[in-house]
């Protein structure tokens, strides 16, 4: 305010100078040429990315592990696409139930200061270094069971695990105590209240955030290197066994330096992109009926 | 009673949500069963950092009693590859340069993606016109959704081609300044601190401008209406009713930039060149950050102590990031998902 009562003295009657209009013109034209120069290079990466891969996919890519010398061209990324499934799928599993619980805790269940504290940490975590979330998998499990595709999928379930914690939270909070007050009155306990009322009228805004961290998972690619490790010649289902991700393929086959080997990293980088951004935009819808639904 | 239940809709409700004390007489078990198991749930996140803190510790511990708490953080010669190693004399290993590295490059990173997010978020809450501000901000959030080994990949064969020429002209002129040419000079390979803290830039910038569109966001309409009323011009009305409000918002916006500026791996390990051996001072040099050492040696740390080493380079980037971001936190509070 005191800022605002300076500029009250200094501005009274006085129409706007051609100096401080081209001043104001200036600044806003800097401001527009920020935006230009982030959606630009969105732009570029987005471009350049498209041009080298889709010059580089074939139909084999889907359906063929890499050839056994990198130097060699064809092949593709089948079984990092297996393996990236199935890790991310596993790490779902077990990140997005413990994410909404924990966020049904905080709503429903918490108060005072441990609910606090646990939000905090929460806000925290999701700041913590997924390189450093790897090395804890592999001080956990790694050093007993070895590497594995299931030590990738916990890492991962790491990451998503506090993504939804926070936007399962932020849904729960949109739901009207109108219906849970209704639910308990006619007798409902509170477990049915939140099983059968909050979760439910909270759904739609709960799966795009678990889209959303399931995005952020399948892109991410530092963890796995100390956990998953990946297999880079051979189809493994089997997550017990090191196992290969398509962000570990195009990491590996992008540093090799052939260009027979990048040119499937560049394959592997747009059917990567191409799954985030597919999992970003449906979640984005479901997550515009809930915003609308929650608009006041 | 309560009130009637409001037509139509959901309503948005703030604060927590109404306790309804019922009498507990004929609690079921499922009910105290359920109530129990999301408490553990929302006590996991405690246990997994408490966790994380003591297993990079453990793991990590064995060199330190051998090297001295405290010695990585006093040496900058990190050895590993060092030939005639035993368990006695083992190589050196300190990782100021490290820490080096990931000062460098975070702050480099920061200088560009913080004016830049803060125009960004300008831009979206107050200059563009209404019809193109939600999708204005959908585009720039897709920066923060290209994965990181994507960004890494585009650096290596897109950027630095192109920054190149102008890369080589700052070396060639700055870099043969007396004092400060020490800290531009070339050779330039490309993989360089500087090369990462571009990289990082582009990746911070999307979740600093998300908080900061929110803080801005937050500031009060009649102020905004009050400085166009005295005269103010667009941009006296952001330097006056906007930006005065938002000073801390925006430092905590920067600080959880720098949060994933300190920890970003992958990215960063495919364009700083990996030179563990000591601290190169000019930015245009190839270097390596403590995210970008543990994810290169890590599975080929075969030495003795090497291993337990690189631990102790995660124990000190987690106790850096937990600072980071639980100030971040602190200061920014609550209610921006990035």
């Amino acid at each position: 305010m005191s800022d605002l009562a300076v500029a009250v003295a200094t501005f009274r009657n006085r129409p706007a100078s051609r100096r401080r209009r081209t001043k104001s013109a200036v600044l806003t034209a800097l401001l527009i040429a920020a935006v230009v120069v982030a959606l630009g290079v969105l732009a570029w990466v987005l471009v350049y990315v498209g041009i080298q891969g889709f010059g580089a996919l074939s139909p084999a890519f889907f359906t063929h592990n890499p050839p056994g010398n990198p130097s060699v061209a064809g092949g593709g990324f089948f079984n990092g696409i297996a393996g990236s499934l199935i890790v991310v799928g596993i790490a779902a599993a077990i990140g997005v139930p413990l994410g909404v619980g924990a966020a049904v805790y905080l709503v429903e269940y918490g108060r005072g200061r441990i609910s606090g504290t646990i939000r905090f940490f929460n806000d925290v975590l999701i700041g913590i270094p997924t390189i450093v979330i790897g090395a804890f998998v592999y001080a956990i499990w790694v050093t007993r069971f070895g590497f594995s595709g299931f030590a990738g999928s916990l890492a991962l379930a790491i990451v998503i695990l506090p993504l939804v914690t926070r936007t399962t939270e932020e849904m729960l909070r949109l739901v009207p105590n109108d219906l849970r007050e209704s639910s308990l009155a006619l007798g409902a306990t509170r477990s049915q209240t939140v099983l059968r009322v909050s979760l439910p009228t909270a759904l739609p805004g709960i799966i795009t955030g678990a889209m959303l961290a399931i995005a952020r998972a399948m892109g991410e690619t530092a963890p796995l290197l100390l956990t998953a490790l990946g297999n880079d010649l051979f189809t493994q289902l089997n997550p017990g066994k090191r196992m290969s991700t398509l962000s570990l393929q195009i990491f590996d086959n992008a540093a090799t330096g052939f260009r027979e080997a990048q040119s499937r990293a560049w394959a592997g980088a747009l059917t990567l992109i191409a799954i985030v951004l597919i999992l970003t935009f449906v979640a984005r819808y479901f997550g515009r009926r809930v915003r609308t639904a929650g608009d006041r | 009673m309560m009130p009637p239940a409001t037509a139509g809709g959901i309503v948005a409700i703030d604060g927590p949500a109404t306790r309804i004390s019922l009498t507990r007489r004929r609690r079921r078990p499922g009910e105290a069963f359920f109530g129990t198991g999301v408490a553990i749930t929302g006590g996991i996140v405690l246990v997994l950092i408490g966790a994380m803190i003591v297993f990079l510790i453990v793991q990590g511990l064995p060199a330190m009693r051998h090297y001295g708490f405290f010695s990585f953080l006093t040496s900058a010669r990190w050895a590993p590859s060092e030939a005639k190693a035993t368990v006695t004399t083992p190589n050196a290993y300190g990782i100021v340069q490290f820490i080096y590295g990931t000062a460098l490059t975070s702050i480099i990173g920061m200088l560009i993606a913080v004016p830049l997010a803060v125009g960004v978020a300008l831009v979206i809450t107050e200059i563009a016109p209404r019809r193109i501000k939600r999708p204005l901000s959908s585009l720039v959030d897709l920066l923060a959704a290209v994965p990181s080994v994507v960004y890494g990949f585009w650096g290596i064969f897109a950027l630095i081609p192109a920054i190149r020429p102008v890369v080589d002209f700052l070396t060639s002129t700055l870099g043969t300044v007396p004092v400060i040419g020490a800290a531009f000079g070339g050779p330039f390979f490309g993989v360089s601190y500087f090369t990462a803290g571009l990289v990082l830039a582009i990746m911070i910038l999307p979740i600093i401008a998300a908080v900061c569109r929110e803080v801005f966001r937050s500031t009060p309409r009649d102020e905004r209406e009050a400085a166009f009323a005295i005269g103010a011009t667009r941009w006296e009305m952001i330097r006056i009713a906007v930006l005065p409000r938002a000073r801390s918002g925006i430092v905590g916006a920067s600080l959880l930039g720098l949060g994933r500026a300190l920890g970003e791996t992958i990215a960063v390990t495919m364009v700083i060149g990996n030179s563990v051996l000591t601290i190169n001072h000019s930015i245009f040099s190839q270097g390596a950050t403590m995210s970008s050492v543990i994810a290169n040696e890590f599975t080929e740390a075969t030495e003795p102590f090497h291993l337990e080493a690189l631990f102790v380079v995660g124990f000190w980037l987690l106790i850096m990031a937990l600072v980071v971001n639980a100030t971040a936190r602190a200061i920014i509070r609550r209610g921006v998902a990035v």
